[in-house]
């Protein structure tokens, strides 16, 4: 028998093990598919329901003017061209990204500091980085109460206790005084509440660099800055994305501090992006121009998050 | 035509599976409103008794204590049944927002009467003209709020807790400064005179007066009563055009701002946004403040002896701010005649009598006598007091971002009434009438 005819002789037979095996493995992969959509269904109804569903309704309703009880009508594009004859809207706007850089380098600063203060283990370290986390654990309303009863000159302890050791003349308003102290209770709160959050991140970061690359470096002579700048900084380049989407988030929808602890004020002077959409919906009922703003508030963290994303992908490349 | 992959099946189907489950919901939400069908519908046959119902109200936190007790009351005598639920002050209009757009509200729900215009305005109450009009005390009913409730000759929510501001005299701080507790100010000045006595005479923790210098509403409430009591106006009767700049006004701000730079007013008088108003007068060192009357109890409980009398007005004369809350029936309930039943329940002679007896402050009805003078007192003012109209009330004076609350921190702590009152009447008019 020549090769060929072998071949050929071969070929059907190969071809029917084939298509048996086919036949074999579609029950197979048809199965694991169902698996796949059975496991992959529930989040995804979660996601339809609960993300898509609300975001496609609040796009629909920045197209129509929404009254509160009678039918929405198409008023498609005078809820985003109104929102520049809203007065308090460019400075939330200029505020927010104010307090966004402020709040965000600060943070980052402390956290990474903390991180890096209880990172090695020895003894009573646990203590610290559990001191450091509690505030986390407090609710961030209950927590912004708590330093607005801290702050309150009536029933807070803080002016009392400055006044007795001497630091102020006389009792000092944390909160509807000075815009700039109004502003600097509301960071030293969000530091106080969020420092141990993220230090705990960036914790976990930093402890999957393993140790062997820092006895190497110091093998060859590196000091702990070149080890910090050479080592640290490049692996921990995720967490470290990570943790400024979180807090850039954050800040821009920044709400219950200042709703909470300066209500705003001094004269508008800290009132945020989101707190004017609260007043847009639930003060005037205006709850077109309400999503409208959301929706570009949407728009401008998407933005910010993926050119934030895309700067630190670059940089590791 | 191209056939779908297994993949785009699988798709579909999830996509289907989403929307029988919206749908679903969606029914289901309309079924239990069905199972929910009113006794009313069926009140019009008289021979079948109609079948209890649940009628669910809310209220917000400042009034739940008031709405519960008169629920309770109800509940005990009658077939239906009144279901109170009460939310946080600050959240309450989100709430009731929240509700309208998604068609969830409650039977009845009480507002702060100032938003009362706003809600009208929106369709969220229906029109009970008709039954008040049966009410033999009907010219009786506090007659700010049945005004304030009104719109077009159709009466849309009744009067439920009614909360005036008064001054509250703490005797003894009077008494040991060597003042006379039953001779309150009659003006505006003497008022500043007996605060500084106090200051000057006590001294140490203990302070003249305390006032809410960061709180839009709190303001609305105990300083537009001196203005209203020497004949000038904060905006005309429409609530469409701001009229604070008036020498009035001017001399209201100068006051309370020159008792808060002497030191006369508590330092925290500049934070206070409500929130510790009443815990500063609960702590008894303060020798008179204006406040809400329903607060009255809630002082003596702290054992403060406390004395009531009109807010003075600038050159003398009395008025009063007619706040409170009224209540409605909202316009999406099928339970209209079973809630009109515990509205008017609600009003009537012992219910009101037992509330004022219990609650040590004035009520809905202008015909119920008092036995404590200084309730009479708030029953007195009450009957020649004012709630102001405007559509736009909250957003223009009580909200935190109001252009009146930026206005009133100017002439109180900033430049001064002189130039912040006429900067701050272009704003707010533009506020009230903001679409």
């Amino acid at each position: 028998m020549s090769n060929s005819q072998r071949v050929r002789d071969r070929a059907p037979v190969a071809a029917a093990t084939h298509r048996s095996h086919a036949r074999a493995r579609r029950p197979r992969r048809r199965s694991s598919g169902l698996v796949g959509l059975a496991y992959a269904s529930p989040a995804a109804l979660i996601v339809g329901l609960f993300f898509v569903v609300p975001l496609a309704l609040v796009v629909w309703m920045s197209l129509n003017n929404w009254p509160l009880l009678a039918a929405p009508t198409f008023n498609a594009p005078a809820n985003y061209t109104r929102i520049a004859d809203n007065d308090l809207v460019l400075d939330a706007v200029v505020f927010t990204l104010k307090y966004t850089a402020v709040v965000t380098v600060l943070l980052f600063t402390i956290s990474f500091g903390l991180a890096l203060l209880v990172q090695r283990r020895r003894p009573g370290v646990g203590l610290f980085r559990g001191a450091f986390f509690l505030p986390a654990a407090v609710g961030w309303a209950t927590a912004t109460l708590l330093f607005f009863g801290l702050l309150s000159d009536q029933i807070g302890p803080l002016n009392d206790m400055l006044v007795a050791v001497g630091l102020i003349d006389e009792p000092v308003s944390w909160t509807a005084g000075d815009p700039e102290v109004a502003f600097g209770s509301t960071v030293t709160l969000v530091i106080w509440r969020w420092a141990g959050f993220n230090m705990l991140i960036l914790l976990t970061g930093l402890q999957t660099i393993p140790t062997e690359i820092y006895e190497a470096a110091r093998v060859d002579g590196a000091s702990a800055v070149q080890a910090f700048r050479r080592i640290t900084l490049p692996l921990m380049r995720p967490t470290i994305a990570l943790v400024l989407c979180l807090m850039v988030t954050g800040s821009m929808l920044g709400f219950e501090q200042f709703y909470i602890l300066t209500r705003g004020g001094p004269g508008n002077s800290t009132t945020s992006v989101v707190m004017v959409i609260v007043r847009e919906a639930f003060v005037r009922f205006n709850l077109g121009s309400a999503a409208a703003m959301s929706v570009l508030v949407l728009i401008a963290l998407v933005v910010l998050n993926a050119l934030q994303l895309a700067f630190i992908r670059k940089r590791t490349q | 035509m191209k056939s779908r992959s297994p993949r785009r099946r699988r798709t579909g189907g999830v996509l289907a599976f989403l929307c029988v489950a919206l749908v679903a919901t969606a029914c289901g939400s309309s079924q239990s409103g069905e199972t929910a069908q009113p006794a009313a519908s069926s009140a019009g046959a008289p021979a079948a008794k109609p079948e209890p119902v649940t009628i669910t109200v809310w209220t917000r936190a400042a009034t739940e204590s008031h709405t519960k007790a008169l629920a309770e009351a109800y509940n005990a005598g009658h077939d239906n049944k009144v279901e109170v639920t009460a939310y946080p002050n600050e959240e309450y209009p989100a709430k009731i927002a929240t509700a309208a757009g998604g068609k969830n509200l409650p039977d009845l729900f009480a507002s702060d009467v100032v938003f009362a215009p706003n809600y009208i305005s929106q369709g969220l109450w229906q029109d009970v003209s008709a039954s008040f009009a049966t009410l033999p005390f009907k010219d009786k009913v506090a007659p700010a709020h049945v005004k304030a409730a009104t719109q077009d000759g159709k009466l849309f929510a009744m009067p439920h807790t009614v909360d005036i501001s008064v001054m509250f005299v703490n005797k003894g701080l009077y008494t040991k400064a060597g003042l006379d507790p039953d001779k309150p100010p009659t003006t505006l000045a003497e008022f500043a005179q007996q605060a500084t006595a106090v200051r000057e005479k006590l001294g140490g923790d203990t302070y003249g007066t305390y006032f809410g210098g960061n709180c839009g509403g709190c303001n609305v409430f105990t300083l537009w009563p001196s203005v209203w009591a020497d004949g000038a106006e904060v905006m005309n009767p429409e609530g469409t055009q701001s009229t604070i700049n008036t020498p009035q006004m001017t001399a209201v701000f100068d006051a309370y701002r020159k008792l808060f730079t002497d030191g006369v007013a508590a330092p925290a008088s500049k934070d206070e946004n409500g929130t510790t108003w009443l815990g500063a007068l609960q702590k008894g060192n303060i020798a008179i403040a204006p406040g809400p009357s329903a607060w009255l109890g809630l002082l003596e409980e702290k054992g403060i002896d406390v004395g009531v009398a009109p807010i003075p007005g600038v050159n003398g004369g009395k008025m009063t701010f007619v706040g409170g809350d009224v209540i409605g029936i909202s316009a999406t309930s099928e339970k209209a005649e079973a809630a009109w039943d515990f509205l008017a329940f609600t009003l009537s002679d012992k219910v009101q009598a037992d509330l004022q007896a219990k609650s040590k402050s004035t009520v809905a009805r202008t015909d119920i006598a008092a036995t404590d003078p200084r309730v009479q007192t708030m029953n007195e003012l009450m009957a020649i007091g004012r709630t102001p109209y405007a559509l736009k009330f909250n957003e223009s004076y009580n909200d935190g971002q109001s252009p009146w609350t930026k206005t009133l921190r100017d002439a109180l702590f900033g430049a001064g009434p002189a130039s912040a009152l006429p900067a701050g009447v272009e704003p707010i008019t533009q506020s009230l009438n903001q679409q």
